[in-house]
């Protein structure tokens, strides 16, 4: 009896130390190291060093969303618009490089940029028009993959120039292009988040944004930065989208917003607001990629993977609440 | 010498009209108890005091200076602190973020890039206030959504005290508190008057009203309607003050069974 009280307070100082320290959720690091021992159990490839960076690409894309969601969603707002704009921005920076012939440089700055013009008009609707976010980005979620398939005409835009081509698809030291740009940004968008003043800020207005105010800190603002943030990240994901697949496919990202979501939910994000980490959003991501590339090992139909991942969202909430009442009681 | 000065603050929304013209001065280091029934005016008032909501005419100086302009960052920045009811804590911050929320000391973090927040700085501060407070609390790092109401409220009047204001307005700091919480608030005003720090207290509870003001302004139909010097004044004539005339003996009495 009285090793298992103690064994229960080793467990909760763990897991406080682990929210204080490194800000990720105790479970979600359990959860991901016990997947990947039963899929190395089950297949003998899963360990090696080609499908880990397998993986790792595999989740750059959704990795990079997923930052995004969480800086949204930490903040109090909701961003339905990810995956969309993300089609748009690699559609943009394809037409840009290819169709007008511009420069590459030009070409993969015009993806960063098209995302953030998307982002910037939802801060603005969101702040000045009083719009729910929720509202505001299920309709850019619409007006982006729309103008996604305008300006493409609703063809796949092929033929990128070698350099544009190298950034998804080039090795330096073996390691996947896409998964150095993916691994970089969520280290910036870690520090940032947790260190900087304007991450914590970020989640102060989605804890309470009347105490926020009334600190002074300027929460309009914020948001619109915070929206415009989003939509830049999301062009940053269309860009190594892109430039991996080698086109500007006017359906990229085609309901990636959920699974980004959910990476950002599973790796401890408060779905309404005032808590998240990168740190645990990269455990949510890698969760989903492990799932995904393990069920495709393993020969799974891709359908069963999509309830898979609908399950483990339910889950990782369920875990998520079952903590948060158990805390309030004490 | 005058701290602050209102003059005919008028604040409407839409149609409704809160505040009629309002007169209100809170000398250096004086306790004003600002007392009204309900829809009175008086946390419109407050909040037009530290620039949550703008006046829509009068002037409002702080040490002679205007700061009618001033967002509520700055007012604050000038010495203008509130203690909300409700607290505005952000629960799922720890108590040194709260305390510094808005203000945080920052550093170079690896000694490039600005804007990084100090945190073991904000810590000892945080810690060391709580000490001055002679309040305890579980623990710095916890979210203060897992603290008690009183230990919540020491928080929230840590962060009024941490950054040496000249005016703390206190909305109803002692309504949801438990006897010997209430006194230590209490005693708190008296050690801000001794320290020169000026305070406005709202509260229902007339008994701590009279129990530590200097002053006590009636707040009545979005107007001042009396100005009365608490030594020379009693429960029975604020009351009256307050529900707009008539003999209140009996009304009064019952608050002062409170």
């Amino acid at each position: 009896m009285a090793t298992r009280t103690a064994e229960a307070g080793l467990w909760a100082r763990a897991q406080r130390s682990c929210v204080e320290r490194l800000h990720i959720r105790l479970e979600s690091l359990v959860v991901l190291v016990v997947l990947s021992a039963v899929m190395a159990v089950l297949s003998p490839y899963f360990l090696s060093v080609s499908n880990m960076l397998n993986i790792l690409l595999a989740t750059s894309t959704i990795g990079v969303l997923a930052i995004a969601a969480t800086y949204v969603i930490g903040s109090g707002g909701l961003d339905l618009s990810l995956g969309s704009v993300m089609g748009l921005s690699a559609v943009v920076g394809a037409h840009v490089a290819v169709n007008l012939g511009l420069p590459s440089v030009v070409g993969l700055l015009a993806c960063i940029l098209a995302g953030a013009a998307a982002g910037y008009v939802n801060g603005q609707l969101v702040t000045r028009a009083f719009v729910p976010a929720f509202i505001v980005t299920l309709g850019m979620l619409g007006l982006a993959r729309g103008l996604a398939l305008v300006i493409s005409d609703g063809r796949v835009i092929y033929g990128l120039p070698p350099l544009m081509v190298y950034v998804g698809q080039g090795r330096p030291l073996g390691i996947p292009m896409p998964v150095i740009i993916f691994v970089v940004t969520a280290i910036v968008a870690h520090l940032v988040l947790a260190y900087s003043k304007f991450g914590r800020h970020t989640l102060a207005i989605g804890d309470s944004e009347s105490a926020a105010r009334a600190a002074g800190i300027r929460v309009e603002r914020m948001r619109r930065i915070l929206y415009t943030l989003s939509g830049a990240l999301a062009g940053l994901a269309g860009m190594l989208f892109m430039a991996r697949v080698n086109s500007g496919d006017p359906t990229a990202g085609l309901n990636y917003e959920l699974t980004a979501i959910t990476a950002a939910i599973i790796g401890g994000t408060n779905l309404f607001g005032g808590r998240g980490s990168i740190l645990g959003t990269m455990i949510g991501a890698l969760i989903m990629g492990v799932l995904q590339n393990g069920l495709n090992l393993l020969a799974v139909q891709s359908y069963y993977q999509q309830m898979a991942i609908g399950a483990v969202l339910i889950l990782a909430v369920f875990i998520d609440q079952y903590q948060l009442r158990k805390e309030s009681r004490v | 010498m005058t701290l602050l000065k209102l003059t005919g603050i008028r604040k409407s929304f839409g149609a409704v009209d809160v505040l009629h013209g309002v007169d209100l001065t809170v000398e250096r280091g004086e306790v004003v108890g600002l007392v009204g029934d309900n829809g009175a005016g008086k946390s419109t008032l407050m909040k037009t005091i530290t620039g949550i909501y703008r006046a829509d005419s009068g002037t409002i100086e702080l040490d002679g200076k205007d700061i009618l302009p001033l967002d509520p960052g700055q007012r604050r920045e000038l010495g203008i602190e509130m203690i909300y009811q409700d607290l505005s804590l952000a629960k799922q911050q720890d108590v040194a973020s709260n305390i510094f929320l808005g203000r945080e000391p920052t550093k170079k973090l690896f000694g490039l890039f600005p804007g990084f927040v100090d945190k073991a700085l904000m810590d000892r501060q945080a810690a060391a206030m709580i000490e001055r407070l002679g309040a305890h609390l579980p623990a710095i790092n916890r979210s203060v959504g897992s603290f008690s109401g009183g230990q919540q409220q020491t928080v929230a009047i840590a962060r009024a005290l941490t950054f040496n204001p000249k005016l703390v307005i206190m909305d109803e700091p002692t309504a949801a508190l438990a006897v010997r919480e209430v006194q230590s608030v209490l005693d708190l005003i008296r050690r801000l008057r001794e320290e020169g720090i000026a305070v406005i207290l709202i509260s229902h509870r007339l008994n701590d009203v009279l129990s530590v003001t200097d002053r006590i302004v009636v707040l009545r139909h979005g107007r001042a309607d009396a100005n009365l010097i608490t030594a020379n004044t009693n429960m029975n004539e604020v009351v009256s003050r307050i529900v707009g005339g008539g003999d209140m003996s009996a009304a009064a009495a019952h608050e002062q069974r409170g």
